[in-house]
């Protein structure tokens, strides 16, 4: 009687443990979703930026999931690079404009044609290769689709998927 | 159950319910504290007394506050700066409170390095104690994140950005830390969730066990001295208070605690009342845009030392060398291999090593508060960074060697 006794007490405590341990993990998993941004924050990420007005060697600076875009303009004088985006005869630098480093903004230096970050003094010139300070990659070029001479932040065209593939952007 | 009488007084109608007297008496009256401490060894009493008052004037501020992105600045800045009577009193107190109260955690914690303080049979007062400045830290960061400025942004864009893990390139955590691609409202409330709920109850629980850790191996003294607490304790129970080598908590010790107390009061309402603003960052005047980056971004005094090691560095070296700073002083019990429980003026080598932590701290903070364009200020901060690295091999090395001091010689 006894050892039957603390039988059925052991399986009480493994079937305590057993239920605490499916609930605690349902529990986490719970907490985790509860902090992933929510569905109308990720299906609001499209914007549509018109190139068309864009003078050369300005930087304009656009928004898109909260995130600046830098939009870039190359005059003749400026060097082509694999991440320039070519609509027609016009070269365009289209990047994320935050420093790769910590993600501050950084400012773009029109006569040296490079942009500086004031945070940690990082530098890009003005295809977003780093070129000097701590940023250890690229500017991030977001997903972009040519329509025209519109350019579609958010949706991956084929112009973007070919630099993806290469491993010109992240 | 067990079996009441009638009580005299509600001193006796507790006791027999909750045992009041004997707690009295475990926490105050029968809890020996060494003679031979200074004021320094207020400082944990004023730390839970600056605690309190953020506490409560964060319960006024949070009456009126809003997290929104829409709404925080300007309830901060305009409703409870103008319109809420006297709101502006519970801000500076917030304010002030949160940064002096950073002051107060060094000055502890130094002193514990110091006098040795964290050593064999006290590791728990210091692993708790460096808990607390973690949660304090995340606290006051979660706090910065509130009125919604410039440097809340981006202070909030450039810390969750560590997460990142380097060339790891973690940027889902990073989004489902902030809920959003950017800080943005879901970051706000989440912050807002941690700063007033979560990390206070983190930080109470902390400091309940803090002076649990204490209880036992009892506080540490000027001297390092061992001390036999019980037999101490009752020569001064049988009255020969003079031989005695310690005091009760309450009401002695107390007395003194509550003079520095004191003393500090009235510096801390100085700077409430009259000189507020170094607490306050001017770019935090200005409402949150996630288009533009201030000049140059900066945290509050209290982290400037640890972001200056991350500065130098490129990317990952950068996170790694933050993140031994971060857990360096966690080691620190088991780094120093020296049996000595003494002041450092006694112990050679280590008193060396000692200043120059504080003044490597120093020159770090400085230059991290310094625009990172000058290279020789650069300079120096690389060296500095390097030095703070340095400092716990070097530890390690001195205190192995460092020889069994013959105590009162
Ligand atoms: S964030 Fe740009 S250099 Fe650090």
């Amino acid at each position: 009687m006894k050892e039957n006794e603390k039988d059925r007490r052991d399986f009480m405590g493994m079937a305590l443990g057993a239920c605490a341990a499916v609930g605690g993990v349902g529990a986490l998993y719970a907490a985790k979703r509860t902090w992933d941004p929510l569905p109308s924050v990720k299906a609001a990420g499209f914007t549509t930026i018109d190139l068309s007005g864009a003078q050369e060697n300005v930087l304009n600076i656009e928004k898109w999931r909260g995130k600046p875009i830098f939009v870039l303009k190359k005059s003749a004088d400026m060097k082509a690079d694999e991440r320039d985006i070519v609509i027609g005869s016009d070269r365009f630098h289209v990047s994320i404009g935050l420093c790769t480093h910590l993600g501050c903004i950084p400012a773009y230096e029109k006569d040296q044609h490079k942009f500086k970050c004031a945070c940690h003094g990082g530098e890009f010139d003005a295809s977003g290769h780093q070129i000097f300070g701590p940023p250890p990659s690229p500017l991030v070029i977001p997903p972009f689709k040519i329509d025209g001479t519109k350019l579609v932040l958010g949706e991956s065209g084929p112009e973007y998927q070919k630099m993806l593939d290469a491993g010109i952007t992240a | 159950m067990a079996h009441f009488e009638k009580a005299k007084n509600l001193n006796e109608w507790l006791d027999q319910r909750l045992a009041i007297n004997t707690l009295k008496r475990v926490l105050n009256t029968e809890y020996w504290i060494p003679k031979d401490i200074n004021f320094l060894w207020a400082m944990g009493m004023v730390l839970a007394a600056t605690f309190g008052m953020l506490v409560l004037s964060g319960i006024f501020l949070l009456m009126y506050y809003k997290p929104d992105t829409n709404l925080a600045f300007d309830s901060v800045n305009y409703t409870i700066m103008s319109e809420v009577g006297y709101g502006w009193f519970w801000r500076h107190i917030h304010g002030v409170g949160a940064s002096i109260v950073f002051l107060i955690i060094y000055i502890h914690m130094f002193t514990g390095i110091y006098y040795g303080s964290y050593k064999k049979g006290r590791e728990l007062i210091w692993l708790s104690g460096m808990g607390l400045f973690v949660a304090f830290s995340a606290e006051a960061f979660s706090g910065y994140m509130l009125p919604w400025g410039q440097m809340s942004y981006w202070a909030g864009m450039v810390i969750t950005n560590l997460f990142s893990g380097g060339s790891l390139e973690l940027n889902g955590l990073v989004e489902w830390i902030r809920g959003d691609y950017v800080p943005g409202d879901a970051f706000l409330t989440r912050f807002f969730m941690l700063h007033v709920l979560l990390l206070p109850l983190v930080i109470i629980g902390l400091i309940v066990l803090h002076f649990g850790t204490l209880r036992i191996p009892h506080v540490n003294n000027q001297e390092g001295a061992e001390i036999d607490f019980k037999e101490a304790a009752d020569l001064w129970k049988a009255g020969k208070k003079k031989e005695s080598k310690v005091i009760p908590f309450s009401p002695v010790f107390l007395s003194k605690d509550i003079f520095v107390m004191g003393v500090y009061f009235i510096l801390f309402f100085y700077l409430v009342f009259y000189n507020f603003n170094f607490a306050m960052d001017p770019v935090n005047f200005d409402p949150a845009d996630g288009l533009k980056t201030p000049a140059h971004i900066y945290p509050e005094w209290y982290f400037l030392w640890s972001y200056e090691i991350l500065r130098p560095f490129g990317k990952d070296a950068g996170l790694i060398a933050f993140a031994i700073a971060q857990l360096a002083l966690f080691f620190l019990p088991f780094i120093d291999r020296s049996p000595n429980v003494a002041p450092a003026h006694k112990r050679g080598l280590f008193q060396v090593w000692f200043w120059v932590l504080i003044i490597d701290m120093i020159a770090l903070t400085a230059m991290g508060k310094l625009p990172p364009t000058d290279p020789t200020f650069a300079f120096i901060g690389l060296v500095s960074a390097w030095t703070f690295l340095a400092l716990g091999p070097i530890l390690f090395i001195i205190t192995m060697f460092e020889k069994k001091i013959e105590k009162g010689a």
